[in-house]
Formats: C-alpha cells, structure tokens, sequence
C-alpha cells in the first residue's frame, strides 16, 4: 500500500514535467503577449521590446524554460505580470475559496446524486426514475453560468433567500486564518462569519455541482440496475436475508465501483470548471483571476494554475484507486 | 403426503406486441422427504425457471405470470407474500446454482456470505455465529476453514467456491434443496467430488434434494426418480432404473442415445438428437416433440398428448411410445389400464 502510494507519487513528476514543457511552448507561441496586454494596440515596437528583455522574454526558449524549472522545484512559480505580485501568494489567498466552492459542490453531487440513482433504479420505469433520468439530461444540457444566472435571479434577486455574490459579508470583519472563509469561522469561533460563508456558497455551489450530480445521479442508476441482475444477489435472494441486509450489503457496495471512479474523474474537473461559476457569482476565488490572467497573456500564472490542477487530479484519483481497495478486494494495490 | 407438490406450473412471460413465451407450460412433479429427484432436460426446455419459479426467485419484470401450484408441506408457495417466502427460503428451502463464481458476491468475504444465513434463520451472532460458519466448512469439505473465512470468492478454487456455496445452503438444514446444474461449471473430477458430497449431505440429514441437470450421467448417480422436461412439460416421469432399462418416450430415448458410451464399439457413431429444441410445436398444436421425433404418427399432430400413466407407475406424455421389449406391440389398450 505504501509502495503503492509513493510510487504514484513518483510518477507525478515526469507527468508534470512532460506537462510544463508542452505549455510552456504552446503559451508563448499563442498571439500576442504580456507586452501587448500593458501597451494596448499602440505600443511602439521598441516599447515592446523593451517590455519583454524586462520579462526575459527575449531569450530562447529553452533557457526560459530552465529558469522556470529552476525555480518550480523551489516551489517558486514566479511573478505575475499582470499584479506584480508571486503568483503563490496570488495562490495561497485565491485557491482556498475555489477549493471550498468545490468541495461544497461534490458533497451536494454525492449526497444528492448516489440517493437519488439508487432510488431510480430500484423504481424503474415509475415517476422517480423519469424524473431523475430526465432532469439529469436537463442538468447535463444547461449551461453553468445560465443555472447560476437564474438560480441568482430566482432566490436571491426575487426572493432573497441567499445573497447573490461574494464569499462573506465584508461588514462581519472576519478574522482570516486560512483564507478557508468556513473554516476560519469554526476556528476563530466566530459562528456568524461561518455561517455566512456557508451560505453565500449555497448557490454558486448548486450550479457547480449539476453537472456531476446529473452524472453521478446516471451512473449510480445504470450501476444498481446492472448489479441488480447479477448471480450473486440471486444467491442472497435465495438465502432468505431481509431485502434491507440485500440491498445494502450486496447491492450496495458492488454498484460503488463506477460511482467511484466517475467522482475522481469529474473532482478533477470541478476544480477547473469552478471558473465560471466564480465569474457568475462575484465569487473570489481562483476562477476569475485565471479567466482574467489569460487575457493578459500572464504566463507564470497560467502555468501555475494548470500544474496545480494537474497535480490535484493525480492526487484526487490515487485517493480514488485506494479507495477501490477498500470497496474490492480484488483490487489488491501493490 | 409428499414434501413438495408442484401441480401445473406454468410461468408466462409477455411482452407488449410479442406472443407470449410458455417458459413453463403445465409442469406436475412431487418430491417425497428425503428422496433424490432429477429435473431434466435440455437448456431452454424450462427447467431453471421451474426451480427459481418454486422458490419466487424470478426476475420482477411487467408480463411475468406464474400459475399452478407449488405446495410445500402444506402452504402453496406461490401465494405466499414476500415476508413468509423470505422466511422459508434458506431456511425450508435452500438453492445451489450453476456458477459458484458469479453467484458469491465479489467483495465481501466468505466467512460473512455464510454467517448472514446463520443470523437470519438462526439467531447467531459474533463467535457463535463464526465457529458454526468454520464447522459448516469443514462439513463440506474446505481444508483451513478458519482461514477460508476470512478469504474472498476470487480467492478459492471453482470446487472450493461450489462447496463454500453448499455450505451456506445447508446451513439451516433445509427439508429440500434445490440444485441447479450444480456441477456444470466445474471440472470432470471437481463434478464427481461436489456430487459425492451432495449425496452424502442428504443421506446425513435427510434432506430432500430436487437436482436440476441436462446430464445423464449425473441423473444416473444420484437421482431416485426423474422427471423429463421438454417444452416446458413433463414428457416422462420414472423411477432411475426403469426410465434408464426401457426409456418409453421417445425423447427420453433420444437424450440416451446421444450419451456417449465407452463401451461403445470402434467407429461407432453417437444418435444425436435432429433438430434443435427451438424446432418445437407449441403444445396446443400436438407434441413439441413431434418435428424432432422419429416415431412420429398423423396422431401426434393436432392434439395435444396426453399424460399416460402406465401400470408400473411410470408416465409418459407419448400416443406411440417406445415398445417395451417382451410385451406384444401395440400396446396402447395396456398402458391406459
């Protein structure tokens, strides 16, 4: 198991390096750069040039290239170019809020969609299996800023149920201790900055996790009804066990396997698809900034933002693979 | 009176705008306590969905009607409802199946697939619950019981997993057992183990056991009477020596011929049975046999035959059966006495 691990661990960094190089080219052979950004269309060619010997953008590409490997491996991802500041210190206030959008939202695409999958396949072809089946189909179909927009429209413009942007309240005066703004509440115990935390993630978190939820809510249902015709549930039939005992123990546990390899695979995702729901919702995390970074062709944070996400998915699918071993004992991880 | 009764089961299966399928067509059959009695047949004449229709194990699905009797030491198990059948089965009744590896489930260990019995009809729990588990395996023949226990399906051996299945039908000392082609998917030496020692569980404790197979040999073995199926009827029914001395219906003597004999002369060919077993008349139309049969009359066409009882209290469902050797032939007036 922990060879297992380590070893996962280790193949991140050729995945990572492979991964730098190709972005590294490919950001600088897109049109234009952070010298057109500042300048705007009416910079001279010798401001330009200017600009980008400032930025080391005028040595070859490779040399670049060195550079910034030398300074990743000391966790230095360099300096923006649009704020001039770190990009980790960009990182270390914005990603937090991304994370806790996220997180929110796969609780919501877990704890609603496995339910609600099992619930359909067991009533297959009666009202809730259609419902689910075809409000899932909604629920992949509709755009993520259009949810966002009508979910704001609906509980926060007319009923003013939830607020409609930001992370928390600025009048609160919260204390920051991890820029988790939930969990900073819990620690410093001031319940009323939690709390409105959390309920400004409600709705951002809602349009975030359709997607998943309707892919969770399909894959679940397939899943059930699958192991449902299995031999084995027919054995536990056979051996008088209450429908409660066969649903859990045999049913149950065996239809997880796809679930848990879908929700590795779409975690991953959420993380990068926060960004427009950010957009939509004011919300401060690291969506908007990215969204904005690429306008201003602000490569050292654009590389920053992918190499972390790929490293988070590689992290959130080993968690998935061990938990595999949990749920199969076939998958014996070596 | 008889353990089990089954008395014209039928089992229909329709679809919207399809003609309905008669898996079970009318099939009778009774199983005394402690007697051996083979269902048999080829695959797709009904005698899988005869066994799951008795225990109410067949898949829920819209069009599924099930008719007749099954009388189980008084209760006709198909009005029970849910509860009572949940009850009975793996306790009263227990089931073995065709293939010992899909039928454990993959990923919960041995030891609990064999408890989970023994805390619902028994009452057991904890260590009770896991010594009487060990003992059941050792009962059946699993070397290191205790160690089995803790092991998952994937890790036994095919023989090993069809007896880990066994033991949990016996677990509650069921009055019959049913085994479905218990040995099909095993090999030829794991086969002769496996029905050695379901002989010897059922003389110990005098269990019933209803043994579903398309094999001849296994019938040969163990089975005090047979039933032969074809099209969803009974064709045949007999004690074992008998319907093996002087089979009278013509399928049964045709399931006969197609086995093949070591004491068979060189070059000798094997009697296949023409035709497949798609190739059948629907009942109502005459035998389901009459396309494939050799003895075929005009007679078998049109009607349906008749169950006829002989006097040596066998019966066939045949209007030119095989004549038996000794006896004038034509011999329609005497069979009917």
């Amino acid at each position: 198991m922990f060879r297992f691990i380590v070893r996962r661990l280790l193949q991140l960094i050729p995945t990572l390096f492979g991964l730098s190089l190709l972005l590294f080219i490919w950001l600088r052979r897109l049109p234009g750069g952070p010298e057109t950004a500042i300048l705007g269309e009416r910079g001279t060619p010798e401001m330009r040039a200017v600009i980008r010997r400032n930025m080391g953008l005028d040595e070859p590409i490779l040399v670049q290239y060195g550079r910034f490997v030398r300074r990743l491996i000391r966790l230095d991802l360099g300096t923006s170019t649009s704020t001039k500041r770190a990009v980790t210190t960009e990182f270390i206030e914005r990603f937090p809020g991304t994370v806790e959008l996220t997180i929110t939202a796969m609780v919501i695409a877990i704890g609603v969609g496995i339910p609600l999958g099992y619930l359909a396949a067991r009533r297959r072809g009666r009202f809730l299996d259609h419902a689910s089946v075809g409000g899932s189909l909604i629920g992949i179909c509709i755009p993520v800023f259009f949810l966002g927009y009508l979910l704001k429209a609906i509980f926060s413009e007319n009923l003013h149920w939830f607020p409609s942007s930001g992370r928390q309240d600025p009048t609160l005066g919260a204390t920051r201790v991890t820029n988790f703004f939930v969990l900073d509440g819990l620690m410093t115990r001031e319940w009323d900055a939690a709390a409105d935390a959390l309920w400004h993630l409600v709705l951002p978190s809602i349009a975030l996790a359709s997607i998943p939820l309707a892919i969770i809510v399909r894959i679940t249902r397939a899943s059930v009804l699958e192991v449902l015709n299995e031999d084995f549930v027919r054995t536990a039939e056979a051996k008088g066990l209450t429908e409660q005992t066969v649903r859990r123990r045999h049913v149950l546990r065996n239809a997880m396997l796809p679930v848990a390899t879908s929700i590795g695979l779409l975690a991953g995702g959420l993380l990068s698809g926060a960004v427009l729901t950010e957009t939509v919702f004011a919300f401060s995390g690291i969506g908007a900034f990215v969204a904005e970074a690429i306008g201003q062709r602000d490569y050292p944070v654009l590389m920053g933002f992918i190499l972390i996400i790929a490293v988070v998915y590689v992290l959130v699918n080993l968690l998935v693979d061990l938990s595999y071993s949990f749920i199969d004992p076939r998958v014996r991880v070596r | 009176m008889a353990l089990l009764e089954v008395e014209d089961l039928s089992v229909t299966f329709a679809r919207r705008g399809q003609r309905a399928v008669h898996a079970v067509d009318g099939v009778s059959f009774s199983v005394d306590a402690g007697e051996v009695v083979g269902l048999v047949g080829e695959s797709g004449c009904g005698k899988s969905v005869t066994s799951l229709a008795i225990m109410g194990l067949l898949p829920k699905q819209p069009g599924l009607r099930v008719g007749g009797k099954a009388v189980f030491d008084g209760t006709d198990l198909l009005q029970l409802d849910d509860r009572s059948r949940r009850d009975i089965r793996g306790r009263d009744i227990a089931m073995i199946f065709q293939d010992p590896l899909s039928s454990l489930n993959p990923v919960i260990p041995i030891g609990l697939q064999v408890t989970e019995v023994l805390t619902r009809h028994r009452g057991m729990k904890g260590e009770t619950a896991a010594k009487e588990a060990a003992a059941l395996l050792d009962r059946v023949g699993i070397p290191d019981p205790k160690r089995r226990l803790k092991e998952y399906p994937h890790q036994l051996s095919g023989g090993m997993r069809q007896r880990a299945l066994i033991a949990m039908a016996v677990a509650c000392q069921p009055r019959l057992l049913i085994a479905d082609e218990p040995t099909t998917a095993l090999d030829v030496t794991i086969q002769a183990q496996i029905l050695e020692l379901l002989k010897e569980l059922v003389r110990d404790s005098g269990t019933a056991l209803l043994m579903i197979t398309h094999d001849l040999g296994v019938v040969a073995g163990m089975c005090d009477t047979v039933n032969v199926l074809y099209g969803g009827r009974v064709v045949e029914t007999a004690r074992r020596r008998p319907l093996f001395r002087q089979p009278r219906h013509p399928y049964t003597v045709g399931l006969l011929g197609s086995v093949p004999r070591l004491d068979a002369g060189r070059g000798e060919k094997l009697n296949p049975i023409p035709g497949s077993v798609r190739d059948l008349l629907p009942w109502p139309e005459g035998c389901a046999f009459a396309p494939r049969c050799a003895r075929r009359t005009d007679e078998c066409v049109g009607e349906p035959p008749e169950l006829v009882h002989a006097h040596d209290g066998r019966s066939y469902r045949c209007v030119n059966p095989e004549p038996v050797p000794g006896l004038v032939p034509a011999p329609r007036e005497e069979e009917s006495a």
